[in-house]
């Protein structure tokens, strides 16, 4: 298969440009962008991503452009870690080594898509929303940073380069979530997004470091290759223990249970990047990274039970959460985990296609109700409690009809996008499973129940908006109703392309199982013959005949297991029979949920008051989220920060006391005696030295009287005295002066 | 007849009354003058050796010492200006900055 770029094929052979606007201009702005105006800012941020959104269309066109089977592109920019020669826990010696490679196939293509298009709309739209905001351009260098390193998580053709982007985008979550960093709220938001993170990606760490052990590579396709090539049993510990370290990953990025307790928190962040990074692309990294892998789920079966059951469990919680939540973001977070649960479930029933299908209509409808949420904020002047909202259609129609449009996605209304893709999981979990498909189904019905809640209480019904915000009201800038407009398009017809399994078979190379070993891999084993004897040759012969028969029958047998894998998680093509019933059960709850909607919030709006009394304690239990983050405080957080006080003490009293201050006491009193060294020994000799030459000097000091008559005295005395010497010595006294 | 003897009697007079003014006064000004004293005592010196001895090196020499005394002399005031300026004094005894 021709994994390179033809010459012609420009766009494909430069994917690796794509993530690289994003950074230029998100250096652009964090180095320089306190100095750049907004519009400055919108050249730069906008327009990479713009950049990034042609390039990629580009390549995805191109993709589609080539036969079914040859849709795969992978390059290495260069060597990244060149780490050497190491053992795998089979014994094998394997160079390892990890390289800096994009990787670009139908399910890279779908997520680029998405990354970029709806990254763009969201760019788009927060150029309105953002536009009174401080911190303009820290918030775009943000947002090009967080497409860089998804774009990055996408594109890599190792699971090391995706951990990078992995890690990446929960930076930019985290820097995002608390982009209002003078608000407590928002920084300990960020604060919690980013640990719980912490201990999902310690799992993914892991799970790369016993994959690496196990299989000698990071690479993907090697993964596959290995996996594919028959060396593992379905159920092999490893894999399993594999799969559920990386899935243990997939919970903290992806909100799960029981990491999901960030997400609501996060909503503190600006609302567009709620859309573009807690709703349509960095949570859904964890369905991505499960369906990248997917040959390694496929073989732990046991895995991909825990992962349908978390995520239909989560489906359900979360809707009940979502149920009862005032604030408008609130609703859609838990909304959003509840979705991210539905696509677990379809990766978990071996559907990864169906969960990759419903991360892309998920990321349209659900950005866009995000985007309409930020609108209607906007246009409410901050206010996000539903309780005070209530007959915005007429005022704010574009944010209305298009939010319309999403929520009858969301509630899997055909023909609008949510309908297909929610279908296909349920048939798929139906399949598998009646207990599951019971539990999406139902959970079905809560989410059309909730959204049109949220539609009710803020669109419908009477107003309940305080006076003074009332004539604020105002529809928002073409920049924000633009992109509601196109998510809205895309929410209503973005399931068509499913239409038929067509969406699936583009998927297929990707996440189908597919034989592995072909005859032609086994021509090795065919000698070629020397200039040996006779008898060499014959036995050679015999031992080559020997490994090529092996080599057949362990392809064989991998084609046997592979088919095996296919038909328990695979398995046929839904029956139409089966499938219309269900297609009729799920929009029947649909319905059922509109309709009880349409009671409570319409009709008989005294009814919600009077339930939420009559359950009393449960309808507090629920409204107060389970008390999860009270009971994760009292377990977790407050014994860490116990473990934190304890190590605080041990460090102070011990560390601290006895070491530094022990070992400063010591030095202390060594210097002491330093000290009186120094005083007496060293600077008493020089002193001494000194005081020698001063008593010396009191016989001689008269001398120097500073008088220059004196001076001038002892030069005429001194004068007469050497007169006198000389006449002495030439033999005159005081008798004979005269010669 | 005066003779040489007389005029080195009246050098060596002279070579003594300048240089006890020149140890003996404080005021620089008359230290000055006794060195003009000291000086010409030598000049005497000279020129009468030279009568003695009939040649006329010594007055040349005379001469010389005449004209290094007017230069000697106005340097040595220039100072006494100059040190009087700053110290509003011409007292040799309070000349001691030297002393330490």
């Amino acid at each position: 298969m021709p994994t390179q770029a033809m010459p012609s094929e420009f766009f494909l052979a430069h994917i690796w440009l794509v993530p690289l606007f994003p950074l230029a201009a998100s250096a652009v702005m964090l180095f320089f962008g306190k100095k750049l105006s907004n519009s400055a800012v919108n050249v730069f941020c906008v327009g990479s991503v713009l950049l990034s959104m042609v390039l990629g269309f580009g390549a995805i066109f191109q993709l589609i452009a080539r036969p079914a089977a040859q849709r795969l592109v992978e390059f290495a920019l260069f060597n990244w870690i060149p780490a050497g020669p190491m053992h795998t826990t089979s014994g094998h010696l394997v160079n390892f080594n990890a390289q800096w490679g994009y990787l670009f196939d139908p399910l890279t293509a779908v997520m680029v898509g998405i990354v970029t298009g709806v990254g763009f709309l969201i760019h788009v739209y927060s150029m309105g929303y953002m536009a009174h905001e401080g911190g303009y351009y820290r918030f775009f260098g943000y947002l090009n940073l967080f497409m860089f390193s998804m774009l990055t998580l996408v594109l890599a053709n190792n699971i090391l380069m995706m951990f990078v982007g992995w890690e990446g985008v929960g930076l930019c979550s985290y820097l995002l979530i608390g982009f209002y960093f003078l608000k407590k709220s928002a920084t300990d938001a960020g604060k919690k997004a980013f640990i719980v993170n912490r201990i999902g990606d310690t799992g993914f760490l892991l799970g790369i470091f016993l994959l690496v052990g196990t299989l000698g590579t990071l690479n993907f396709t090697a993964i596959r290759g290995a996996i594919l090539a028959g060396n593992f049993a379905v159920g092999d510990a490893a894999l399993t223990a594999i799969a559920l370290l990386l899935f243990v990953g997939a919970t903290g990025k992806s909100a799960q249970i029981p990491l999901y307790v960030w997400l609501p928190d996060a909503m503190e962040g600006p609302t567009p990047v709620s859309a573009l990074i807690h709703a349509a692309t960095m949570v859904t990294a964890g369905v991505y990274m499960l369906v990248r892998t997917n040959a390694i789920f496929e073989m732990a079966p046991r895995a991909l039970t825990v992962i349908a059951v978390v995520g239909a469990v989560t489906a359900f919680y979360a809707a009940t959460m979502g149920v009862l939540q005032n604030d408008i973001k609130k609703v859609l977070a838990y909304s959003t985990i509840s979705q991210l649960g539905y696509m677990f479930l379809a990766c978990g029933v071996g559907a990864f296609g169906a969960g990759i299908f419903h991360l892309m209509t998920h990321a349209f409808f659900k950005g866009l109700l995000f985007l309409g949420a930020g609108s209607v904020i906007h246009a409410m002047s901050g206010e996000q409690d539903m309780q005070k909202m209530g007959a915005l259609g007429g005022k704010i129609r574009t944010t209305y009809l298009t939010m319309f449009a999403a929520t009858l996605a969301i509630a899997g209304i055909p023909p609008f996008a949510g309908f297909f893709s929610k279908d296909e999981i349920l048939a798929h979990a139906f399949q598998r499973s009646h207990a599951l498909w019971f539990v999406g189904w139902i959970t079905a019905g809560m989410t059309a129940f909730y959204m049109f809640r949220l539609l009710f209480l803020t669109f419908l019904g009477k107003s309940r908006v305080p006076h003074e915000v009332e004539h604020h009201i105002h529809e928002s800038p073409s920049n924000m109703t633009v992109p509601l407009i196109i998510l809205a398009l895309l929410s209503v017809v973005g399931g068509w392309i499913g239409l038929g399994g067509r969406f699936e078979a583009f998927l297929d190379p990707v996440v189908r199982a597919r034989a592995p070993l072909v005859i032609s891999d086994c021509m090795e084993y065919i000698p070629t013959p020397g200039s040996q004897s006779a008898e060499q040759i014959r036995a050679e012969q015999l031992q080559a005949d020997q490994g090529y028969q092996r080599c057949l029958d362990e392809a064989s047998a991998a084609r046997t297991r592979s088919q095996a894998v296919n038909q328990a998680f695979g398995g046929p093509i839904l029956e139409e029979a089966t499938e219309v019933p269900l297609m009729i059960a799920s929009v029947a709850i649909a319905l059922v949920g509109i309709g009880l909607a349409w009671f409570l919030y319409i009709k008989r709006t005294d009814l919600p008051d009077k339930i939420a009394a009559g359950l009393g304690g449960l309808y507090r239990f629920v409204y107060n989220k389970y008390y999860v983050d009270q009971i994760y405080d009292a377990l977790f957080v407050n014994r860490a920060k116990d473990l934190g006080l304890t190590l605080g003490a041990f460090d102070r009293t011990f560390i601290d006391g006895l070491f530094v201050n022990g070992s400063g006491v010591v030095t202390r009193a060594i210097s002491v005696i330093s000290i009186y060294w120094d005083k007496w020994i060293i600077d008493g000799s020089v002193n001494f030295a000194a005081m020698a030459v001063r008593v010396l000097s009191i016989p001689v000091r008269w001398l120097q009287t500073g008088r220059v008559s004196s001076y001038a005295g002892f030069i005429v005395l001194g004068v007469l005295l050497l007169i006198g010497f000389y006449l002495h010595a030439a033999g005159y006294t005081l008798a004979n002066l005269r010669p | 007849m005066i003779g040489t003897g007389h005029y080195l009697f009246l050098s060596l007079a002279l070579l003594l009354i300048g240089v006890v003014g020149v140890v003996t006064r404080r005021n620089v000004i008359v230290i000055l003058m006794s060195i003009e004293l000291i000086l010409n005592a030598v000049n005497i010196n000279l020129v009468a050796f030279s009568r003695l001895a009939g040649s006329v090196e010594g007055q040349v020499f005379a001469i010389f010492i005449i004209t290094d005394a007017a230069a000697e002399a106005a340097v040595g005031l220039g100072i006494i200006i100059a040190f009087f300026r700053n110290r509003e004094t011409v007292l040799s005894d309070e000349m001691d900055l030297l002393k330490w």
